[in-house]
């Protein structure tokens, strides 16, 4: 190959286009620059250079089908607010990952869009064991770090000052703010059958509690791992005298599960609640979901439209391309997880709202964000928070919304019970305000 | 007390159909071990393409012996792709084929998240019915998976004893050098061992998926215990194979009932443990020498 060697005037070539480049990308964006150099193209940068969110997605793994609507549900926001003029006048970039549905990918993500890709703030997470396994490596490198996950990981105050849920509410407020309807409607013995990981321990732990403040009784505990694909062998733990049951499950078994808690019950139906974590992304009309008919199930954001729904529910059920029924405008078999990926959007008009109120220019700046969100106390409803108002608590970095309950009726979701903001919420176990930045 | 009873034959009927799914899942990991020496870490992936074919076809056609035919033969396809184009280029050579297949159990995984997509789908059980114990009710169509699953069993010992392909593939296993000189085409029983692996591990995905759903990931769980399976019964011992199958779909069912699930797996694995300890061959392995 000594016929092709690269002469001397070719080298300069090469050099003078790198050149150019570089000085180009100070006007076209950063295109993989250096933390110094990164400061120095912001301090003097136009109003054009794009403010990079990093996207924590489930693309892969039980996830996935999170993962997919999270995606479209962020996609959809991102043009919204582009549309508006983008964040503090500049235009909003994602820059997503996957991370497998795993804690220790989860931790890689974090620092490959924290390191490599250099972004201003990461988002999106779902999975609690992820989460937990992510958030604090985010807390180690200082970048705001806000889930979308529904876990009380965050609210608990084992995280850190850098992670915050605004978009969601946590399982623990979730539970309490059920548990007076389920034991006053479907009964006082209750066994409880929950995925045996830490997003299940919320429930047991913060149910049990609630449920027997009103009187209830936990009749059996139930926890089933995440590799389960059978569950016939369980329900022998579930005691006869059981008045409901209180399912929570994710993952593909679901269908299994539900199929198989009706040939084994059969016409001796206990009463059924179910949450839609495990039929998110589930069309109810399945072959093998017919048990379910009459039972309830908790919605945070209910999936079928209602008559009534405001102008901004019905904006923003366009915007993320979703049809009255729940599932895609593209197609009707593609059902979202209308009860979680509402959170995407919300948290994202959050960081909006806190880059705008705190001046944010550059990570330097991340005092200022994070302070910003800490005083945030509620959100009005409207298109930036189409699930409805909230209450924000700056101290748990935990935000409060209304619940649903709504019956299996005829293949579909009816909201049958509407909870209030204040009956979820609890005394605060922590203060992250205190933890230095 | 009359729920024991009931227990006892919920945990019974829980093993017969794993044990039935198990066998067959496991008894082509096994037989492309015995005739081709090769760990295949992309077996379950076949078992998956199984149940996913099988949404396929049952929903284009709505037939679900539509389903159950041209399943085996989707997976066995794959298989021969599989084996013309990465095994028999690497010269079967054991740690080679290792490191392949796991890149072909990813690959395949990949693809279908990529072509099929992250959702679990359901198929429709051919036959729907429950069979009411006084204690609690049953699914019909599991005991139909048990007893098609012994048909299946019961062809395959048919073809590996009774036909010449089956005297041929019982040949390379036995001596494959020796086998070629008598003339035995021993590249073409390979290829044949290796899809006819597939057919059986798509054979069991198609029977489970009216049970299970079609998930891209189901094959990681059926992999896990066709090697446990394998490796009490002896890797590459075929009547090994189904009586550990059974042997650890009954312990699964007894223990999950009786006691806990998390214990009957934990069980299973000391179990494995323990021939791995005492008993390196597996309950029925051939003596190595």
């Amino acid at each position: 190959m000594s016929g092709r060697r690269i002469t001397r005037r070719q080298a300069f070539k090469a050099a003078g286009v790198l050149v150019g480049a570089s000085a180009a990308s100070r006007f076209i964006g950063p295109l993989s620059i250096d933390s110094a150099l990164r400061s120095a193209v912001y301090a003097g940068a136009p109003s054009g250079t794009p403010l990079r969110i990093g996207f924590q997605v489930h693309r892969t793994g039980i996830g996935a089908t999170y993962g997919k609507w999270y995606e479209r549900t962020g996609a959809a926001a991102v043009a919204e607010i582009n549309g508006m003029g983008g964040i503090g006048g500049r235009p909003v970039e994602l820059v997503a990952e996957d991370d497998g549905t795993d804690p220790k990918r989860g931790v890689e993500v974090v620092e490959k869009l924290a390191q490599q890709h250099k972004v201003d703030f990461i988002f999106g997470t779902l999975f609690s064991h992820v989460v937990i396994a992510a958030a604090p490596r985010a807390g180690e490198l200082k970048i705001p770090y806000l889930v979308v996950s529904e876990g009380y990981h965050v609210a608990s105050g084992k995280m850190n000052r850098y992670t915050f849920q605004p978009g969601i509410t946590d399982v623990r407020a979730q539970v309490t703010a059920l548990a007076p309807w389920i034991v006053k409607n479907l009964g006082k013995k209750i066994t409880m059958v929950y995925p045996d990981y830490a997003f299940g321990y919320d429930h047991r732990d913060f149910f049990s509690k609630a449920a027997e403040k009103q009187g209830g009784k936990i009749a059996a505990l139930v926890p089933i791992s995440l590799a389960e694909s059978s569950f016939t062998k369980f329900f022998p733990k579930i005691p006869k005298d059981t008045d409901a049951i209180y399912h929570v499950m994710v993952g593909p078994g679901v269908l299994t599960f539900v199929k198989e808690l009706g040939e084994f019950f059969g016409k001796r139906k206990p009463k059924l609640f179910g949450f839609i974590d495990s039929l998110e992304g589930v069309d109810f009309g399945t072959p093998g979901l017919e048990y379910l008919e009459g039972s309830y199930i908790w919605e945070a954001f209910p999936r079928y439209a209602t008559g009534d729904d405001t102008q901004a529910k019905k904006t923003y059920r366009q915007k993320v391309g979703v049809d009255a029924n729940g599932a895609s405008t593209q197609d009707a078999k593609d059902v979202s997880t209308y009860s979680h990926m509402f959170g995407v959007w919300e948290t994202l008009f959050v960081i909006k709202d806190a880059v705008e109120k705190s001046g944010y220019k550059s990570p330097s700046d991340y005092k200022g964000f994070i302070e910003a969100i800490e005083r945030m106390e509620a959100f009005s409803a409207g298109l930036a928070h189409p699930q409805g108002p909230k209450r924000f608590n700056g101290k748990l970095h935990q935000v409060y919304a209304q619940q649903f309950v709504s019956q299996v009726s005829g293949k579909k979701l009816k909201v049958v019970y509407k909870t209030k903001i204040e009956d979820g919420m609890y005394a605060p176990e922590a203060d992250y305000t205190k933890q230095p930045l | 007390m009359s729920l024991d009873l009931g227990q006892l034959v919920l945990a019974l009927l829980e093993g017969l159909t794993s044990g039935s799914i198990i066998a067959l899942t496991a008894l082509g990991l096994s037989l492309v071990f015995g005739v081709m020496r090769i760990v295949n870490v992309a077996h379950g992936e076949f078992y998956m393409i199984g149940a996913v074919t099988a949404w396929y076809v049952s929903t284009a056609t709505g037939s679900f012996p539509a389903a159950l035919l041209v399943a085996p033969l989707v997976a066995g396809g794959v298989a021969l792709a599989a084996e013309r184009l990465v095994l028999r280029p690497l010269e079967y050579k054991p740690e080679a084929t290792i490191v392949a297949t796991i890149g072909m159990l990813y690959i395949i995984q990949q693809a279908v998240l990529s072509i099929y997509g992250p959702e679990a789908r359901a198929v429709v059980a051919p036959v729907a019915f429950t069979i009411e114990f006084p204690w609690f009710g049953y699914s019909g169509y599991k005991l139909v998976v048990a007893g098609l699953a012994a048909l299946l069993l019961l062809a395959t010992w048919l073809l590996i004893t009774k036909t010449t392909l089956g005297l041929y593939m019982r040949a390379t296993q036995q001596d494959r050098e020796i086998a070629q000189t008598f003339g035995v085409p021993v590249h073409r029983i390979y290829a044949a061992s290796f899809a006819l692996g597939a057919v059986l591990a798509a054979g069991a995905g198609v029977l489970i998926v009216p049970v299970q759903q079609a998930h891209y990931l189901m094959g990681l769980d059926a992999l896990l215990l066709s090697f446990m399976v394998v490796i009490v019964g002896g890797l590459g011992s075929l009547k090994g194979t189904v009586v550990a199958a059974f042997l650890i779909g009954l312990i699964d069912g007894l223990v999950s009932v009786l006691f806990s699930p998390p214990l009957a797996r934990i069980v299973a694995s000391l179990l494995v443990a323990l021939v791995l300890v005492f008993r390196t061959r597996g309950l029925f392995g051939e003596q190595t020498a």
